[in-house]
C-alpha cells in the first residue's frame, strides 16, 4: 500500500488455513476461490495459502502428475481472480530441466513476483521430501507493494541461517507456508505447536519482522496437519491465531511503525556484524570442508 | 538426573532441563480432538457418514465407540457384538452398557453356529486356532455388515497389541481406520477415563475372551504398565536394550520385548509382492491411500 509520503503505511495480512485435497488440483483451486472471496471482504492486501496448497502435501508418486511450471495460467488466472489483494500460494513447481520443486508463489496484479523453492527437505522419520523434490539454491528478500518480504516453506524455518538471511537481505515481514504434521500428546499443548510457536516468536524477536506462519488444516492418511496460523509482531505479541484443528481464515494488520519502533527500541537489527558472520563462516568451510573449498 | 519408574521417566524440555514426564498422562483434550477428527475426516473423505466396529465390552472396543459416535453422531455408528457361546456373559453385559450409553445403534451376530459347524471338521484345533478363527470370522461379520451400512469398519487396536503382535492377522488386527494405533493400553486406560466409559470395563483385566478366563496379562506373562514402559523407551525414546537396563527393567523381560516386536513385523505389513516388473504395487507405486480423496 502506498504510503502517505515517505512513511509506509499498515495492511492487512490474511491467512488461509485451509485442508487441501491430495492430488486434487481442480477441487484445490476452488477451494482457493473461495478464501480469496473471502478474504477480499475482510479487506485482506495479502493471502498466504499453506505449503503445496494447490496439491496436498504426501504425494509421492503424483508429484509429477501435479507439477507446474511458475508460468502455469493458473497461477496468473489466480492472481487475477485476486484482483487488487496479493496472493501466496504452494504448488509444484516444474522447471525446464524436469526437476520438480516444492515451491512458493508471490502473486500480485496477475503475475507472479517471486517463486521460493524449499531449499531444505525433510527427508527422515515420516518425511521423505528428497526422495521426489529437488532443492531450491537460494534464500533472498524481494520487494512488493507491501513491503520487502520474505518466503520460506516450512523445514526452511527449521534452520536458523534461512530467517536470519532473509531479515539481513531487507525482509520485513517473514512468510512460512507450513504443512506442518501435529505429534506429541504429553503436554499441555501440542508439542508440534509449542515448537512452531518457540521458532515465530524467536524470529520474530531477534530479527525485528513480522512473522506469518500459515500451516495447512486436514488428514492425509492418518497424519494430522494441526492449522494453529499465527502472525506474530517484532515485539514477539501474536496479533493473530487461527484455530486448531479447523479450517479458518484470521486476518492481522501488518504495520512498518511497529517495526520500526521494535528496532529503535532494540536495534539487533542495526547492530549485526555481517563481516564477522562472513569471516567465520569462511573459516568454518574450510575447517569442514579443506583449504581446497 | 532424576529418574522415576512408577510410570513416568525423565524426559528433557527445550531449555535442556530434566523434567518428568509421565507416559501415561496424555493430554486426553488433545487426543480426544484428534481422534474424533481423524475419524470424521477419513470417514467423510470416501463419501461415507457412517462407521460399524465390533464391541466386545473390553475397554477399547468402548473407548473406540465414545470416539466414533463424538465424531459421527449416535446415530452413523453401529456397535455390533458378536459373541461366541463361551464368550463371558459380563462382557456382552458390558458392551450393551457402551451402547446404552453412548446411544449408538447396535447388532448382536451370534458366531457359535459358523465356528461349530467348521470346528465339527477339526475337532483337534488348538485353543489359539480356535480363538484365531473366531477372531476372523467377527472380521468377515463386520466388513459384510460394513458394505450394508455403506460404512467403514474401525479397528480397535492400540499400539501395546500392534507393537507386540497380540493379536490375530486379518482378524481384529484388520480394519479400515485404526483411531487407538497410535495409543499404549495405559493411554487408552486413561483416554476411557476421560470419555466417561463405565469404570468396571476400566478396571477388568484385559482379554481377548476367546476362551473362558483368558487374560492379556496371564497370556503374555507381563503386566501392561510394565511393558507400556519398555516399548515406550524403545520405540518412542529410540533407548538402547542398555539403556532401557538402567531404568530398572530386567535384561531379560527387554529381550523378550525386542524378540515380541521383531517376530511379529509380518502382521504389520501387507502382504509381500514378489518383484518382476519396472513397477510395482508395494514396491515403487506410491501412492497415498487418500489419492485423490
Amino acid at each position: 500500500m502506498t504510503g502517505v509520503g515517505d512513511r509506509p503505511q499498515a495492511w492487512r495480512i490474511g491467512l488461509a488455513q485451509i485442508a487441501p485435497a491430495l492430488g486434487d488440483v481442480d477441487r484445490n483451486v476452488a477451494l482457493h476461490l473461495r478464501f480469496v472471496e473471502q478474504a477480499r471482504s475482510a479487506g485482506v492486501d495479502l493471502l498466504i495459502f499453506p505449503e503445496l496448497s494447490l496439491t496436498g502435501y504426501n504425494l509421492q508418486d503424483l508429484t509429477a502428475e501435479v507439477a507446474m511450471p511458475a508460468s502455469a495460467p493458473l497461477l496468473r488466472k489466480l492472481s487475477q481472480a485476486a484482483g487488487p489483494m496479493d496472493v501466496v500460494v504452494g504448488f509444484v513447481e516444474e522447471d525446464r530441466d524436469f526437476r520438480f520443486y516444492n515451491s512458493a508463489a508471490y502473486l500480485s496484479g496477475g503475475s507472479v513476483v517471486y517463486c521460493h523453492r524449499k531449499a531444505y527437505l525433510p527427508t527422515y522419520g515420516m518425511f521423505d521430501e528428497a526422495r521426489y523434490f529437488a532443492a531450491g539454491q537460494r534464500v533472498a528478500a524481494f520487494e512488493t507493494r507491501l513491503g520487502p518480504m520474505g518466503l520460506m516453506i516450512c523445514e526452511d524455518a527449521w534452520h536458523a541461517s534461512v530467517p536470519w538471511l532473509l531479515a539481513q537481505d531487507g525482509a520485513q515481514t517473514l512468510i512460512i507456508l507450513s504443512s506442518g504434521p501435529g505429534r506429541g500428546v504429553l503436554g499441555p499443548s501440542l508439542g508440534s505447536a509449542e515448537t512452531w510457536y518457540l521458532l515465530n516468536r524467536a524470529y520474530a524477536h531477534l530479527f525485528g519482522v513480522y512473522v506469518a506462519y500459515c500451516n495447512r488444516y486436514g488428514f492425509e492418511d492418518g497424519v494430522n496437519f494441526w492449522g494453529g496460523s499465527e502472525v506474530v509482531d517484532p515485539f514477539a505479541a501474536v496479533v493473530a491465531q487461527a484455530d486448531q484443528f479447523s479450517e479458518d481464515l484470521v486476518v492481522a494488520e501488518v504495520d512498518p511503525q511497529v517495526v520500526r519502533r521494535s528496532r529503535t527500541i532494540t536495534p539487533l537489527h542495526r547492530d549485526e556484524r555481517l563481516e564477522i558472520a562472513w569471516n567465520e563462516l569462511m573459516r568454518i568451510r574450510r575447517r569442514v570442508w579443506g583449504e581446497q573449498a | 538426573m532424576n529418574r522415576s519408574l512408577s510410570g513416568g521417566i525423565v524426559w528433557y524440555d527445550r531449555q535442556g532441563r530434566s523434567k518428568l514426564v509421565d507416559q501415561f498422562h496424555i493430554n486426553t483434550d488433545l487426543v480426544i480432538t484428534i481422534l474424533t477428527s481423524f475419524i470424521r475426516a477419513e470417514v467423510q473423505k470416501v463419501g461415507f457418514q457412517r462407521a460399524v466396529l465390533g464391541l466386545s465390552g473390553g475397554v477399547d472396543s468402548s473407548v473406540v465407540a465414545y470416539l466414533a459416535a463424538r465424531a459421527l453422531g449416535p446415530g452413523n455408528v453401529l456397535g455390533v457384538l458378536m459373541p461366541y457361546r463361551t464368550s463371558s456373559p459380563q462382557s456382552v453385559a458390558d458392551a450393551g452398557e457402551v451402547v446404552r450409553r453412548t446411544g449408538i445403534r447396535h447388532r448382536t451376530v451370534d458366531i457359535s453356529p459358523q465356528i461349530d459347524a467348521y470346528f465339527a471338521g477339526e475337532p483337534d484345533a488348538s485353543n489359539l486356532r480356535r480363538g484365531n478363527k473366531m477372531a476372523r470370522e467377527r472380521m468377515s461379520v463386520l466388513y459384510d455388515l460394513s458394505m450394508a451400512e455403506k460404512a467403514l469398519v474401525l479397528g480397535t487396536s492400540n499400539k501395546t497389541e500392534l507393537l507386540l503382535g497380540y493379536g490375530t492377522q486379518f482378524g481384529d488386527l484388520a480394519s479400515a481406520l485404526n483411531p487407538l494405533g497410535d495409543l499404549y493400553k495405559t493411554q487408552v486406560w486413561q483416554l476411557a477415563k476421560a470419555l466417561g466409559v463405565p469404570p468396571q470395563i476400566i478396571e477388568k483385566p484385559p482379554s481377548a475372551d476367546l476362551w473362558p478366563d483368558q487374560s492379556d496379562e496371564g497370556e503374555l506373562g507381563f503386566s501392561y504398565r510394565d511393558v507400556d514402559q519398555v516399548l515406550f523407551l524403545l520405540v518412542d525414546c529410540r533407548l538402547t536394550p542398555e539403556q532401557v537396563q538402567e531404568w530398572g527393567f530386567a535384561p531379560e523381560f527387554i529381550a523378550r520385548v525386542q524378540h515380541l516386536v521383531r517376530i511379529s513385523q509380518y502382521k504389520r505389513r501387507l502382504p509381500l509382492i514378489a518383484k518382476i516388473s519396472q513397477r510395482s504395487v508395494g514396491h515403487d507405486f506410491r501412492y497415498l491411500r487418500d489419492w485423490g480423496a
